[in-house]
């Protein structure tokens, strides 16, 4: 499987996964995005310290991993490329960062290992939300939200329109592409004789399609706007579920969890 | 060059988020005063066909390595900077999305640092004049020249800005402990060589498309045929140029090491990360903006991530910390216990 083939697959396991049926996929897309969105400022906000603190927002992922029925597996395949990136910038943290503030028996640990392991935390954690929001939430249904929150229409349609898209363009590359190396054995990428008749040839060929695509869209009676399938309307416990757990999140943002619930037990 | 949620805090999001959003405001405004939402399917397609086309590896004669093109050049030199710069959005926004290739949070960022720089900065400053102007002379080897000229130029620029502003809002969000010029000094030199390798495939592209389309590219009329000069001629010379040129920039800009192993090693002897604040004296390099840089910075020191934790009370690492972590841990995993339990008995009825 070449990488576009690899994307494709990773697209339409989305595609599926948001199609399933659970308690979190009949939730109102508009409430869904918009506790998605308040999770990652709550987690985003927390001290660069405050690892304990972020701890507790571990669970909200996990509550819905479990409501949804969501494999987790599938979660962490994608972490593979994001998690690296946000390390190598962390990493720096320990070597900087000397400063001893904790003392585990004879372990000290310094703030930069601390901060390193909140930024890693955080990282992951927001990763999770929006993964969570989209494995959950079918894009036509995301679109329908924006359009809610009055997101231009231009650019919804957009977005809509090359998702389409992407699927279409990404198979019709790796067709090519395969078809290349298979002409061309042994070769690592496009070879420089062909860097600009390669995606040049699709480019031409693509830009014509797609004005003969608007022509037929005009005919079939488009004005400038898609009717989207209809999103049932915000009921109670849409408002419910996002008013819940925002609270939950400023509650657990402003009230140290991890600490009281120690002091149950240490003195 | 994507940057994670976890990169930025919330204040820069929410400023980036909102400069982002009052561009693309503008671009819709003016699309729709243009009466150019029938370029929607165009924008669409091209903007699906960059998407793919930034997956593709194009190898780099001589090195072994290969490099992809870049997205916001091409889009701008195809569509305009407004409807480039949509484009790009919205590309951003599916890898985000799809791919967890930057965050939700950071998406505002990332459309500043790599759509921003490379359809309005790329097209205004860059393509338009070059690409306009009488340079290399008349005929269509000239505007071939020209047309290199803009898309090499215009991803090494708008790279280096974008590079740029990443540590720029990295370190005002206060995320990194790598002191500001040694985190520039480590971007800029990297992304030169991108921009280089991405300017070239762009350009090959672009070149291809006006042998043969001239009319779709932006300020560029379709010129009576003059003498035919081969692509790949023309995309070796420019290489060579360019090599050169990169190669220079590259030795100018890797003058300072002093700068990076002062920062790696005199701080770490210290034990000590109180040179980690700007410090302007102990390097030399970039001195101007890291003095804005910490003027800013100064401004912002109200933000919970950026403070320094003084005190162990704020730290929150204390022992019942520690302890209470392990028992949220330990509720995580009954959560999990009974998710399954319930969906098991689900199936079973």
């Amino acid at each position: 499987m070449n990488k576009m083939e690899k994307a494709l697959y990773e697209l339409s396991e989305m595609d599926e996964l948001a199609a399933r049926s659970s308690p979190i996929h009949r939730l109102h897309p508009a409430a869904k995005l918009l506790s998605t969105i308040a999770y990652i400022v709550v987690t985003v906000s927390f001290d660069k310290y405050d690892l304990s603190g972020l701890v507790p927002m571990l669970l909200w992922p996990v509550l819905l991993f479990q409501l949804s029925g969501i494999p987790v597996r599938t979660c962490f395949y994608k972490l593979r490329i994001v998690l690296p990136l946000v390390m190598a910038v962390g990493l720096f943290n320990p070597l900087f960062d000397r400063r001893i503030v904790l003392q585990l028996g004879t372990l000290a640990v310094s703030g930069g290992v601390i901060s390193m392991l909140t930024l890693m935390l955080k990282g992951l954690l927001c990763l999770m939300a929006s993964f969570l929001l989209m494995a959950t939430t079918p894009i036509d249904k995301l679109c329908a939200a924006l359009r809610m929150w009055h997101v231009p229409k231009l650019l919804v349609t957009l977005l809509l329109l090359t998702y389409r898209y992407v699927g279409v363009m990404t198979g019709e590359l790796a067709v090519m592409t395969e078809a290349y190396h298979l002409r061309a054995p042994g070769q690592k990428g496009i070879h420089i004789s062909a860097w600009g008749s390669f995606l040049g040839q699709l480019l031409l060929r693509s830009m014509d399609r797609a004005q003969e695509l608007y022509a037929s869209m005009l005919l079939r009676g488009y004005h400038e706007h898609f009717h989207y399938a209809p999103v049932r309307p915000f009921a109670l416990k849409d408002a419910l579920y996002a008013a819940l757990s925002i609270s939950a999140f400023l509650l657990l943002r402003y009230v140290h969890v991890a600490a009281l619930l120690g002091k149950v037990i240490v003195r | 060059m994507h940057m994670a949620d976890a990169l930025l805090s919330p204040a820069v999001a929410a400023t980036m988020y909102v400069a982002s959003g009052a561009v693309a405001g503008v671009s819709i405004h003016k699309l729709k005063k243009d009466d150019e939402p029938r370029k929607l399917p165009v924008m669409a397609v091209t903007a699906a066909l960059v998407f793919a086309g930034q997956m593709i590896n194009y190898t780099i004669p001589g090195t072994g390595s290969s490099g992809h093109m870049c997205g916001g050049m091409l889009l701008s030199a195809l569509l305009g900077p407004q409807a480039g710069f949509l484009s790009m959005i919205v590309i951003l926004a599916i890898q985000c999305l799809f791919f967890a290739d930057g965050g939700l949070l950071a998406l505002g960022a990332n459309v500043w640092n790599m759509a921003f720089y490379g359809c309005f900065v790329g097209y205004y400053l860059i393509w338009r004049p070059i690409v306009k102007s009488s340079l290399f002379g008349e005929g269509k080897p000239a505007m071939r020249a020209r047309i290199a000229l803009a898309s090499v130029l215009g991803c090494i620029i708008t790279l280096q800005l974008g590079a740029f502003s990443v540590v720029l809002e990295t370190s005002l969000s206060g995320i990194t402990e790598l002191p500001f010029g040694t985190f520039v000094a480590l971007m800029q030199p990297i992304h030169l060589a991108i921009g280089l390798v991405e300017g070239l495939i762009t350009t090959a592209v672009l070149l291809f498309v006006y042998e043969s389309r001239p009319e779709l590219l932006m300020d560029v009329e379709a010129e009576a045929d003059g003498s035919k000069r081969s692509l790949k001629a023309v995309v070796a010379v420019l290489a060579v140029v360019a090599l050169l040129v990169g190669g220079g920039l590259s030795l100018l800009a890797s003058s300072n090491p002093d700068g990076l192993e002062w920062a790696l090693f005199g701080n770490a002897e210290e034990g000590y990360a109180e040179n980690m604040g700007l410090d302007e004296e102990a390097y030399g390099v970039e001195s101007a903006a890291a003095d804005t840089a910490e003027a800013i910075q100064e401004k912002t020191a109200f933000l919970p991530d950026y403070a320094f934790a003084d005190s162990d009370s704020a730290v929150g690492t204390s022992v019942s910390g520690i302890v209470g972590s392990a028992m949220v841990a330990g509720v995580a995993v009954l959560i999990c216990l009974a998710g399954g339990f319930f969906r098991k008995k689900m199936t079973e009825t």
